[in-house]
């Protein structure tokens, strides 16, 4: 395994990766992917992007910086960054987590207790380069030499670094090798936050010096404000798509629906991830035949953003989550509904129910919900009929992290699962101590160069580790299984990752929400609503 | 010698206590930030703690009223600052040497305050305490420093101040340890010697060791609100603060009108989708379409 040995080494002129994994480094997996020789071989970065791209960092390039052409350039790139840097201690910039920043950086004292509590660095077999505090620790350095004022005493005190535009490129890189599931931060004694340092590292890099990962920025939060989504539909498409799905639906089941657009006074906004709409339409689907069933007054919105409860500037740009999140509000004050319930995505939840909390008042302070507290309200309640013996086969619940450890939305879900599933089984550990799958804070829509290889192999290793655990008595093809992952984001991780180790293919693995498995228990609804397919 | 040894204690505590309080304000005039709490959060209510829950489980949980369950957060605190119970939890190896190092400091502390309450005839439970305290401290220490100097997962993010402070910290107990050890018999304790500093008594005789632990004692306390060390103080913001701060709009009528005058806050980020021009404010920004208006 190839590792930096020091934090200088992030400074060095020369190009070549500071890290470098091979199968035989990472965290052993169970059977059936218990051999690195079976193992997928990385794809490795070809020349030309070496060439082209800053990738000086590990095996991968997630943000393809371009390199400058001279010196002058990357003086410049250098000043732009440190007038981020400080930047990024002002309240006037940075109201929004300056206080939690600063707490970071004055007070880690070193003990490494968070490195133990990362999937990331425990996969990379203890890649020194993953552990949370490496990319920490450089900023801190960065901190007190520049921001703090430096010198002689506070090098001694404080330690020191070189700033460089190497440095700086392999920063950026390194802010996107953290799913910001701030499970490290649950352990730090002090109370220091690695999964922070990431996230106002990504801000410093998009709102100063314009650069982020094109997946959450051009084609994520700007396409969400130009088109309406970040899967690119406007909002006629969106429409059409879901007339398409509400046929579909009530073809499937049995029962007419129709999913109400607009309706102005309506008790519930339900806003979905359009990704739903387009990969998992019966997710959707699903959701409108329950909320029907129940009795519930709802309504999607057409409005522009409305109809796509993403935000992905909650993973690098303050400037950009705000808009997003007024968006969705102002939806719903121009609809006057009672609140906003979130569908099936974890960082829709904590962006718009939890982070947003602070941004949305006044007439946009509308109430938002987890589907996860409604739809427990309706299971529970006995307002559907379910029949838990349609749910017979082995399922899983995967926490999202920005539902369980970001936003204490732990046990709705579970009681869902526990009444409809009776062959429920958890992974170890769950709830609040849950692993990320490894698509966090965009992973998840990430795939430039080989980044996938990067994410299967590394970020997402721990909970392929917890599911193969979780299914380990029944891992016979003969056996069909479901891992109810409530967020499209982790079900994006699931269906590359699950299709990258043949999981479906040879042991009949499969994944999808929770309402899916709701509407496969209701007696009214024709038998077989999930259907044992790849998709 | 004693007359400065007085003032150095004053001086050091004076320092420690404005140094501390400064540390203190900085974070606490900070504005509120957005919300970043980890679950769970121990005032929540006690059916919820357990998982980890919120609120947020609670259906139209805007209209149910705020209850504030200070005993939940007493019960987590109270392990976690006596015993470092997370240390305990998370990191057993290294609370096997940060233990004894803070629980004697608190010792030391408690030695501090019984020779400023109890009366001459209890010197032996402020000196009982005192030295055990020391012993920890100096054992726990010496455990830290060895880690660090042996684990190179340490090493690598090991400032030389890192090792400064564990050896100040050593020398500084020792110096006081040995002063005790080798008190002669027949002369006053240290319990009297110290009531004489406490009381600027010029005329009392301290042996040359304990004045030399007590001056680096001094020094000591002076210098550690102005370290990292001070986490102690960073440590009660990072969890009510940060942690644990779960306060929203909808319950907390001062909110509005704190994030109102943030949003008031003109921003200077250069990137040109933020379209901040040194006259925009926050709220401004927020307002704005950059996909929308050719930016970028
Ligand atoms: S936030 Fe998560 S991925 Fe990032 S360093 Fe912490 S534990 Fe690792
Ligand atoms: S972030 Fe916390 S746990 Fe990690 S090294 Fe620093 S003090 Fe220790």
């Amino acid at each position: 395994m190839k590792q930096p040995d020091s934090l200088n080494e992030m400074s060095r002129e020369e190009r070549s990766p500071l890290a470098h994994l091979e199968n035989e480094d990472l965290m052993p997996l169970p059977a059936p992917l218990d051999s690195p020789a079976k193992d997928h071989n990385w794809t490795a970065l070809s020349e030309q992007t070496r060439e082209r791209y800053e990738c000086g960092l590990d095996d991968t390039c997630a943000v393809s910086v371009p390199k400058p052409k001279n010196r002058q350039e990357e003086d410049e790139l250098v000043a732009k960054f440190l007038s981020g840097l400080d930047k990024l201690f002002t309240q006037e910039n940075n109201w929004t987590f300056l206080q939690p920043l600063v707490l970071t950086m004055e007070h880690c004292a070193q003990c490494q207790t968070c490195s133990e509590a990362c999937h990331i660095f425990e996969a990379s077999g203890g890649n020194e380069l993953y552990r949370p505090t490496y990319r920490s620790e450089i900023l801190r350095r960065l901190y007190f030499k520049y921001v703090q004022g430096g010198g002689l005493l506070s090098a001694w005190q404080h330690g020191d670094i070189r700033l460089n535009w190497p440095l700086v490129a392999r920063l950026i890189e390194l802010s996107y090798r953290c799913n910001l599931c701030r499970r490290c931060a649950q352990t730090c004694p002090i109370g220091a936050d690695n999964g922070l340092v990431a996230h106002e590292l990504r801000k410093l890099f998009s709102q100063e010096m314009g650069i982020a990962a094109k997946e959450l920025h051009d084609n994520g939060t700007m396409l969400q404000l130009k088109a309406g989504s970040s899967t690119g539909m406007n909002a006629e498409a969106v429409k059409d798509n879901i007339d398409f799905i509400d046929e579909d639906i009530s073809e499937k089941t049995g029962i007419a629906v129709k999913t109400p657009w607009d309706v102005e006074g309506a008790d519930v906004l339900l806003i979905h991830n359009a990704g739903e709409i387009l990969a998992w339409p019966e997710n959707p689907g699903a959701f409108a035949l329950i909320l029907d069933a129940a009795g519930i007054s709802w309504t999607l919105s057409s409005e522009l953003a409305a109809y796509d409860s993403v935000n992905y500037g909650l993973w690098y740009d303050d400037a950009q989550f705000a808009r997003v999140a007024v968006k969705h509000a102002e939806a719903a004050r121009k609809l006057k509904v009672k609140k906003i319930v979130l569908g099936e995505c974890g960082h829709a939840h904590k962006a718009l129910a939890v982070i947003a909390d602070r941004v949305l008042t006044g007439e946009l302070a509308i109430p938002r919900e987890s589907s996860m507290t409604l739809l427990r309200d309706i299971v529970m309640s006995g307002r559907l009929t379910l029949n838990p013996s349609r749910n017979d086969f082995p399922v899983t619940l995967h926490d999202p992290c920005n539902l369980v450890r970001l936003m204490g939305v732990v046990e709705p879900q579970r009681e869902i699962v526990r009444a409809i599933c009776p062959r429920f089984r958890e992974m170890e550990p769950h709830g609040v101590d849950n692993f990320c799958c490894g698509g966090g804070s965009g992973f998840a829509i990430m795939s430039g160069h080989n980044f996938q290889d990067w994410r299967f192999h590394v970020s997402g290793r721990k909970k392929l580790e917890q599911i193969l655990n979780a299914f380990s008595d029944c891992l016979e093809p003969e056996t069909p299984k479901y891992i109810c992952a409530p967020c499209s984001n982790c079900k994006g991780q699931f269906r590359d990752m699950l299709a990258y180790y043949r999981l479906w293919d040879k042991h009949r693995i499969l994944y999808g929400g929770l309402v899916e498995l709701i509407v496969n228990a209701m007696t009214d609804v024709k038998p077989g609503f999930i259907e044992w397919e790849w998709h | 010698m004693a007359i400065v040894l007085s003032f150095a204690i004053y001086g050091a505590a004076l320092v420690f206590i404005l140094g501390c309080a400064m540390r203190a304000w900085k974070y606490a005039r900070m504005p509120v930030h957005l919300r970043w709490e980890l679950y769970p959060v121990p005032h929540e209510e006690p059916e919820l703690v357990g998982h980890g829950g919120s609120s947020f489980e609670t259906l139209n949980w805007w209209n149910k009223p705020a209850r504030f369950h200070l005993w939940g957060e007493v019960r987590f605190m109270v392990p976690e600052m006596v015993f470092l119970k997370g240390l305990w939890e998370f990191n057993r190896r290294l609370w096997l040497c940060s233990f004894p190092f803070h629980f004697g400091l608190y010792l030391l502390a408690a030695a501090a305050a019984l020779l400023l309450v109890t009366p001459e005839r209890w010197s032996w439970a402020y000196e009982a305490t005192a030295v055990a305290g020391s012993a920890l401290a100096i054992g726990g220490a010496a455990g830290l420093l060895i880690r660090r100097l042996a684990t190179r997962e340490l090493r690598i993010y090991t400032r030389p101040g890192d090792i400064f402070n564990l050896a100040f910290f050593i020398v500084t107990l020792c110096l006081l340890l040995a002063a005790w050890a080798s008190q002669p018999s027949g002369t006053p304790g240290l319990r009297t010697i110290l009531g004489s500093l406490l009381t600027f008594d010029s005329a009392v005789q301290v042996p040359p060791l304990l004045a030399a632990g007590l001056g680096l004692a001094a020094l000591l306390a002076a210098y550690i609100p102005f370290t990292h060390m001070s986490h102690f103080i960073a440590k009660y913001f990072t969890y009510h603060s940060v942690r644990w701060d779960d306060s929203s709009v909808f319950r907390d009528p001062d909110l509005p009108r704190k994030i109102a005058q943030y949003l008031s806050y003109r921003p200077a980020w250069s990137a040109p989708h933020i379209g901040a021009n040194g006259t925009k404010t926050w709220a401004d920004v927020a307002a704005a379409n950059p996909a929308r208006e050719g930016k970028r």
